[in-house]
């Protein structure tokens, strides 16, 4: 039974960045231009399960992805690793939301596009680290979720799902229609020449919040349910003691006597 | 519209005890409480809850809702969240508490979605704002690169909080308190997930979260070799135990519960090695309560050094089992 998969996935500047580039500017953050923005990683791992469903039982898999001014070519990685369309709800007014606006609208999209059998989400945005759209698009179309998956495998209209749990893991049955959202395990595979030239050639769709039927005052910053009140970065001492020697060993060694001094061991 | 007051703290079990994130919140929950003047209800769901609703008077609750039933054996969502929603629509609570656990990262989301309110997840500061009785929060974004603040008007204040960022009050078994047995029908046809199997990767020895000292690997291990020998015999000396940043997990070097970090446990022991780690934020944000960060890396500029108090640049395999024989001979001697 071809499967029918929506993941979500978000821009994001690139989490795997340096520390050192991240700097917050009146409550904002910002990044030098040569740090490009990427799919979120967590989103990632949810597109290569969706991709292994397809590939193992045959099905479509929809991009999903809301923001603004979107980079195509980072967006469009989507597509050229194999999803089968790439929906953009992409507007000035869907800016600066929260957990509780993009679900809203997300799951709008989702009630649009109309089938689906899983719909995949990263655990967390790569950004703002929340992990609560999934388990909101699940509540608001009244649907159960799995969090912290990797494996997924689907049989009779069920999924079973690996799930990680504190010093373990555990298999999960949940019945479909279902969100499942992916943790770190599964790695994206790698975009084929003919599949980017294929992303190149096709054309997302864009919908605006008009399309998706939903009013200007739940989208975006509007619809937000939290408010930031303060973006910033505590102060670290930094203040390293190097320990040096002769040789790495010798340095080893006054380390153990440093520590030692100290009285830390 | 219903009055919203006191504070009311999701608690969860660990082998039939009060788990220790669970005392953390309450000595969290007994904080605002004192500050607002109201009560701090706790509810433990289980199929036995027994001594526990003790121990959560003991930690500071002025209530304990009891709930027990055979379908809240283990955490499943649609077991729990009909619990959940049961008691913040019966009990009408000003403030919400759950644990940045499985649970709570799983159950706040769906629970403040269901209730049309808004949750802060893994908070580490609360305070409250005294005039609008509202609660403040912060937590790390951007992979711990940066922290915020988070506010919002919309009732029931709701957040999870993370593991070790609050401290439990001391244990008083003299503290009066009351265990309300509760009774919520549980409609287990509801119940649309099904747990098949469970799988539990223990390590040996010592628990990762209990452990004085810790010696941790990063993606510079280069393999699951070294960390069975020797970061093993570094943390063996010490009574301690392995730890690793995420790559040598995601690699399948190490178990997942090994994982140290934003997505994996949250430590704060004694001594911290954090060996062949570049110093991720992502990592550190899991091992920034340690109270001494020793680290090893062969690259000076490593953000690792920004972390630690002792710091030594060069190759792990030349440093580590040289510090591990010189260590021997200092104990020894």
């Amino acid at each position: 039974m071809p499967v029918n998969m929506i993941v979500c996935c978000k821009q994001v500047p690139d989490p795997e960045a340096p520390p050192a580039v991240f700097k917050v500017v009146d409550n904002r953050m910002t990044l030098p231009p040569d740090v490009k923005p990427v799919i979120g990683q967590y989103e990632e791992f949810a597109l290569e399960a969706a991709l292994k469903i397809k590939d193992k039982v045959g099905g479509k898999v929809t991009a999903l992805s809301l923001g603004n001014n979107f980079v195509r070519d980072v967006i469009k990685k989507a597509l050229a690793v194999g999803a089968d369309e790439l929906v953009l709800l992409e507007d000035k007014a869907f800016e600066e939301g929260d957990s509780w606006s993009t679900a809203n609208a997300l799951a709008a999209a989702i009630r649009k596009i109309g089938t689906y059998d899983i719909i995949f989400c990263g655990r967390q945005s790569s950004d703002w680290d929340t992990g609560q759209v999934g388990l909101g698009i699940a509540e608001i179309l009244g649907i159960p979720a799995v969090t912290l998956a990797r494996e997924v495998e689907v049989t009779d209209g069920k999924a079973k799902v690996q799930q990680v749990i504190p010093d373990g893991c555990q298999v999960v049955e949940v019945t479909l229609p279902a969100v499942i959202a992916e943790t770190s395990g599964l790695t994206l595979r790698y975009a084929t020449l003919k599949g980017i030239m294929a992303a190149a050639k096709k054309q997302p769709v864009v919908w605006k919040p008009t399309d998706i039927g939903l009013d200007p005052s739940k989208i975006g910053a509007a619809g937000r349910h939290s408010k930031l009140d303060k973006l910033f970065q505590p102060v670290k001492e930094g203040k390293c003691e190097m320990v040096v020697g002769d040789t790495p060993a010798e340095a080893a060694a006054n380390l153990a006597k440093r520590l030692r001094e100290a009285k830390l061991l | 519209m219903a009055e919203y007051k006191g504070i009311l703290v999701f608690g969860e079990l660990a082998d039939g005890k009060l788990a220790s994130i669970t005392t953390e919140l309450l000595g969290c929950g007994r904080r605002l409480a004192d500050e607002l003047k109201e009560d701090l209800c706790c509810v433990l769901a289980c199929d036995t809850v027994g001594g526990a609703s003790k121990e959560a008077v003991a930690f500071g609750a002025n209530k304990v809702y009891v709930v027990e039933d055979p379908a809240l054996k283990e955490y499943q969502a649609d077991s729990y969240m009909q619990v959940a929603g049961k008691m913040a629509k019966d009990l009408s609570p000003r403030v919400i508490l759950m644990g940045q656990t499985l649970m709570g990262r799983d159950l706040a989301p769906r629970l403040a979605f269901r209730l049309g309110t808004s949750v802060t997840t893994d908070c580490l500061d609360l305070k409250v704002d005294p005039g609008k009785k509202l609660l403040v929060r912060t937590r790390p974004v951007y992979g711990g690169n940066a922290q915020a603040v988070f506010t919002s008007e919309l009732m029931p204040q709701m957040v999870t909080i993370r593991t070790k960022a609050m401290s439990p009050l001391e244990r008083d078994d003299s503290r009066k308190g009351e265990a309300i047995p509760t009774k919520v029908a549980i409609d287990t046809a509801g119940i649309r997930t099904k747990i098949l199997e469970t799988v539990k990767e223990e390590a040996e020895g010592i628990k990762l979260e209990d452990a004085p000292v810790i010696v941790s690997g990063g993606r510079g291990m280069g393999g699951p070799q070294p960390f069975q020998t020797t970061l093993k015999a570094l943390a063996d000396l010490l009574h301690g135990a392995v730890g690793a940043s995420r790559p040598p997990a995601d690699n399948g070097w190490v178990p997942e519960g090994l994982h140290i970090g934003l997505t994996g446990k949250i430590v704060a022991p004694d001594i911290y090695f954090a060996i062949a780690i570049s110093g991720a934020s992502q990592h550190t944000a899991g091992c920034s309560g340690s109270k001494h960060i020793i680290a090893i890396n062969k690259d000076p500029e490593a953000n690792i050094f920004r972390e630690a108090e002792f710091g030594v640049v060069g190759k792990w395999e030349d440093v580590v089992p040289a510090l591990t024989n010189k260590l021997k001979e200092l104990v020894a001697g």
